[in-house]
């Protein structure tokens, strides 16, 4: 059943489609149940809010574990009691345990990293956009696409089910490296709660496959007339390499995980070797596997990942910092390349985060080059972003704002992967706190601002409102000074050798002295923290009480998706889906504020791109 | 719930409502004195915040570095030879990145101030200029390489096979300690293997008594001696799961992977007791922190090397037991001469004059 069949189906009467009743469209339903329009909906829009909804949960959930252990490292003399009302024997005397510490990291880091920054970022605006920017009725298989939702959403709920259980989740770190992970008589998270994590992580595999393949089909296939490769926006191709990227490693993580499973559960030795564990009195019989193995598959997913993380939100950026520049994206084409360029190089750089795992130094010599070589198409990206702006007619929309301060945190964190890129000082840094600000502020924040800004931009889209922008603004200042104010002293931290990972530095000589500094960022943390309550007010408030949107193209925009009706029904376009005659990217030209790509080229145009 | 719990929840809701309050306001007078013009003034505003944030944030940076650059490593000299490669590495490095970091963030936030919304503008149709993009492709790639080439010297030094005159020490990570082993007389450790460790019996490593190279093994924990100006070479592994031997005043780490062993060397340039006149702090100690996720005490997995003179180390080590006398003190011969009988092998007896010679 081809797309527009399917679709047929579910719209009925209701739009004129330009394709005949086929014999599979005979008996179908006239009106959507709530059902199916709310909960197994196959409307690519739908599922966008749902992974969007699911993943701000998420978010919320996993920055609350962060401020409870941010509490234990700015305030370890204190107790708290609500502690202990809150989350039980975890929360003891009104100090979190060791054990919570470490669970409540490790579940931070992979919800974050994998729910929200690659769930509830590319599943949102991957399906959001791609259909409207691409002039497509829905994704390639819309059914698949709803799988892809539910299958996150179990991988959500096993993942929330392994915090309840007796030993705890899994404490060993999101980067989950055995022996620790594989062995439950080394750690109590690596028990049951490892068990579940596992599980949940091989179900968000298949989550991201399915909806990769279909990303990647839907560009390639059900592009609208006239929409060549290179007149789509660079959302699309930066969603584009992202898919590609993920459908070509997340499958070496899953066997990664499977291997893993083999030696947890049935007695094989791909990870274990030599292995003596005081807390039975034992030694293991597994002889000759290699602990180092699992870390060469991991980081294959690993590093694709980061990018798999940035590369939506460089996209939108794009999108966002040109239309409110009021003037085109510099450098198209080599925003393509260098997109390009990134992903190839993202496969080819793994081991650069085991620099200090013995691996052989010629073989680290090739990681280094190779990982340097990675600034360049970065470097490209900034100077023609700000290219872009030089000479605009800039407009602070939030979504603008959030755009700009994408741009100012990824040139901050990309110059320390510099630093780290070169191993020789990466054996001093890693896996220290300067690890932390480079990643924090280049990967997560960096990213969660593109995602904010993306969220900011397409609401209209989404609920046919518009969010408060004050609010918008208060949001973006407070976030934007305190991701600052906590991420840019870890450089410090790091420089002193102070390791991550740690729950307590008071007996340690070396790193006691920044007890200050450390009570200092989680006040910060915890600040940022409840300002993003203005946010989430701000987004559910407005979907029911913002203001109407009154006109289509609210930004003044060129790309296809402000070309359907205020809110789109399933299928995107009444009648038929428009025609494209240029690229995304005409704002200014000839003296016209913007011309929308599917307005044809005039006779006394200037040369187009 | 406590009280004081309460209150801030009580007032985190109360600014909530006010600023939401606010915000509901504006949108209101927004609508009445005409979006556009409201809009501008917004722009205005925020164009405003745009050169603030970016002046604040340039003062903020000096700021923080005057409030805890001494609280570094930097601050102070590295502590071996191949720590102070990394930081003059760290230097340029600084150098090179912290350059582009001021002139990018001062183009992008000056530029979001300096073409703020203004009718008067007329946007200036850019679309690309390969000459610009020729420069920042080639400029990048030119200092990359600078960098890398330096990086690699460096790496390639630091990977190198540890000088022939190295001293030879073997430190083994376990869930939550450190175990250091010293090779003794003969400068050749005893074979392990980790089906007899015994901890019960003094036997934490695994050492094999039938191979009579492990009979001057000394085996310690907590506390690793090194000899100033001598290059030391660490064999590395762990027992359990991994862990990494943090180094961080010699600028160095390294895994310790269990069934995988792994080498470090360095030269320490310091002893502990000049260190602590260098730094100023009298507690000052070289620690070994695990610097590799092991399970819940990863953070207390401290271990302490004491860089001492060469004398200091030799009156040290020849105070030190080898490992088999204490699995096997009948054997000791410092102990008790008459229990040495049964199987007193001639190398027991080896043993026992090369203790007594080395005890001056
Ligand atoms: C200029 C480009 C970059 C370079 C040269 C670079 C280099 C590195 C290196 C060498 C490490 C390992 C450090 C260590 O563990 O000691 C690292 C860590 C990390 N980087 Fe980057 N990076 C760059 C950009 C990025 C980007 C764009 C992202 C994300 C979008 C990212 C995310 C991460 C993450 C998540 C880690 C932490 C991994 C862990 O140890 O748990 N990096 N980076
Ligand atoms: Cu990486
Ligand atoms: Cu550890």
């Amino acid at each position: 059943m081809s797309n527009e069949a399917i679709l047929q189906t579910e719209i009925g009467v209701n739009v004129p489609v330009e394709v005949h009743h086929d014999s599979h469209t005979e008996h179908h339903h006239h009106h959507e149940r709530f059902i199916t329009k709310y909960v197994f909906s196959q409307d690519h829009k739908m599922i966008a809010k749902q992974f969007l909804i699911t993943g701000m949960i998420w978010a919320v959930a996993g920055g609350f574990m962060s401020v409870l252990f941010r509490l234990q490292l700015g305030y370890p003399d204190s107790t708290f009691p609500w502690l202990e009302d809150l989350i039980g024997k975890w929360g003891k005397g009104g100090h979190i345990t060791p054990e919570a510490y470490y669970a409540l990291v490790t579940t931070h880091g992979t919800v974050l990293v994998f729910f929200v920054l690659t769930a509830g970022l590319s599943g949102t605006f991957a399906n959001l956009l791609i259909p409207l920017q691409v002039g497509a009725r829905d994704m390639a298989s819309p059914f698949m696409n709803m799988l892809s939702y539910w299958f996150f959403f179990l991988a959500s709920v096993i993942m929330m089910s392994s915090i309840f259980v007796e030993t705890g989740p899994f404490s060993g770190g999101w980067t989950a490296y055995p022996p620790l992970s594989a062995l439950g008589d080394a750690s109590p998270g690596s028990k049951t709660g490892m068990d579940l994590w596992i599980i949940s992580m091989a179900v968000f595999v298949i989550s991201s496959l399915l909806g990769g393949l279909n990303y990647i089909a839907t560009i390639l296939n059900m592009r609208t007339k006239g929409m060549s490769m290179t007149r789509l926006p660079l959302t699309i191709w930066a969603l584009f390499f992202t898919a590609v990227l993920g459908v070509l490693s997340f499958p070496v993580l899953l066997s990664g995980f499977i291997l893993l499973i083999f030696d947890r559960n049935f007695g094989t030795s791909f990870y274990l070797s030599d292995i003596f564990l005081a807390s039975t009195n034992t030694a293991l019989p597994n002889e000759g596997g290699s602990a180092i193995l699992f870390q060469h598959l991991f980081w294959f997913l690993g590093h694709p990942e980061v990018y798999i993380i940035l590369l939506p939100a460089m996209g939108m950026v794009s999108e966002i910092l040109s239309t409110n520049a009021r003037k085109p994206i510099f450098g198209y084409m080599a925003m393509i390349a260098s997109l390009f360029a990134i992903a190839i190089l993202a496969f080819l750089v793994w081991a650069h985060h085991m620099f200090v795992t013995g691996l052989n130094p010629f073989l680290g010599s090739i990681f280094v080059l190779l990982t340097l070589l990675i600034a360049v198409p970065s470097a490209i990206k900034v100077f023609n972003w700000l290219t872009t702006l030089w000479r605009g007619n800039i407009r602070f929309t939030p979504a603008m704002l959030f755009a700009i301060g994408f741009v100012s945190l990824f040139i901050s964190g990309g110059l320390t992967g510099i630093w780290l890129g070169n191993s020789a000082l990466d054996i001093h840094l890693h896996d220290t706190y300067f690890v932390i600000a480079h990643f924090h502020i280049v990967m997560g924040v960096a990213s969660m601002f593109g995602m904010f800004a993306g969220i900011y931009h397409w609401y209209p889209k989404m609920y046919g409102k518009y969010l408060n922008n004050t609010l918008g603004y208060i949001h973006f200042w407070i976030t934007m000074i305190g991701a600052y104010l906590i991420f840019w002293p870890m450089h410090y931290q790091g420089l002193a050798g102070m390791p991550r990972r740690y729950y307590d530095f008071s007996v340690w000589e070396s790193f006691k002295q920044f007890g200050d500094l450390n009570r200092f960022i989680s006040t910060v943390a915890m600040i940022v923290f409840a300002a993003q309550f203005l946010f989430l007010f701000n987004f559910f408030y407005s979907i029911f009480k913002g203001r109407k949107l009154k006109v289509r193209n609210p930004w003044s925009s060129n790309t296809l998706e402000w070309t359907t009706p205020i809110e789109p029904m399933h299928g995107n376009w009444p009648g038929e889906i428009p025609e494209v005659y240029r690229w995304a990217y005409d704002y200014g030209k000839d003296g016209k504020d913007f011309i929308p790509q599917t307005t044809p080229i005039g006779q006394d145009e200037s040369e187009n791109h | 719930m406590t009280t004081s719990m309460i209150l801030v929840v009580a007032v985190f809701i109360l600014v909530f409502v006010v600023i939401f309050q606010i915000a509901k306001a504006s949108e209101y007078v927004q609508v009445i004195k005409g979006e556009e013009k409201a809009r501008k003034e917004q722009n205005k505003v925020n164009g405003f915040f745009m050169i603030g944030f970016l002046i604040a944030g340039l003062i903020g940076v000096y700021y923080c570095n005057e409030l805890y650059f001494g609280k570094t490593l930097l601050a102070f000299p590295a502590a071996s030879d191949h720590g102070e490669k990394v930081d003059s590495m760290l230097w340029i490095t600084i150098a090179v990145t912290g350059s582009v970091f001021i002139a990018t963030q001062i183009l992008l936030f000056w530029f979001a101030y300096k073409y703020q919304e203004s009718d008067k503008r007329k946007v200036y149709y850019f679309p690309h200029s390969n000459k610009l993009e020729l420069i920042w492709t080639v400029v990048p790639a030119i200092v990359l390489t600078v960098l890398v080439v330096i990086g690699l010297r460096n790496w390639l030094t630091f990977t190198s096979e540890a000088p022939k005159e190295a001293m030879q020490v073997e430190v083994i990570g376990k869930q939550f300690n450190w175990i250091f082993r010293y090779p003794g007389k003969d400068k050749i450790f005893g074979k392990k293997y980790y089906k007899n460790i015994d901890d019960e019996n003094s036997n934490s490593l695994g050492q094999l008594w039938d191979d009579s190279k492990n009979y001057d093994d000394v085996v310690a924990t907590q506390t690793m001696y090194a000899v100033k100006d001598k290059p030391i070479q660490l064999i590395i592994s762990a027992r359990d799961v991994i862990h990494d031997v943090g180094l961080s005043h010699f600028r160095l780490k390294m895994d310790a992977v269990p069934g995988t062993p792994t080498t470090m060397w360095f030269t320490p340039k310091y002893t502990t007791k000049e260190m602590k006149e260098i730094t100023g702090n009298p507690n000052f100690e070289y620690e070994i922190s695990c610097d590799q996720m092991c399970g819940n005490g990863h953070y207390s997995m401290k271990g302490v090397i004491q860089v001492v003179t060469q004398p200091e180390f030799d009156l040290w080590i020849a105070q030190q037991k080898p490992n088999y006398y204490v699995a096997f003190p009948d054997k000791d011969p410092s102990n008790n001469a008459v229990v040495n009988t049964v199987d007193s092998s001639a190398t027991t007896k080896k043993n026992m004059v090369a203790t007594k010679t080395t005890k001056l």
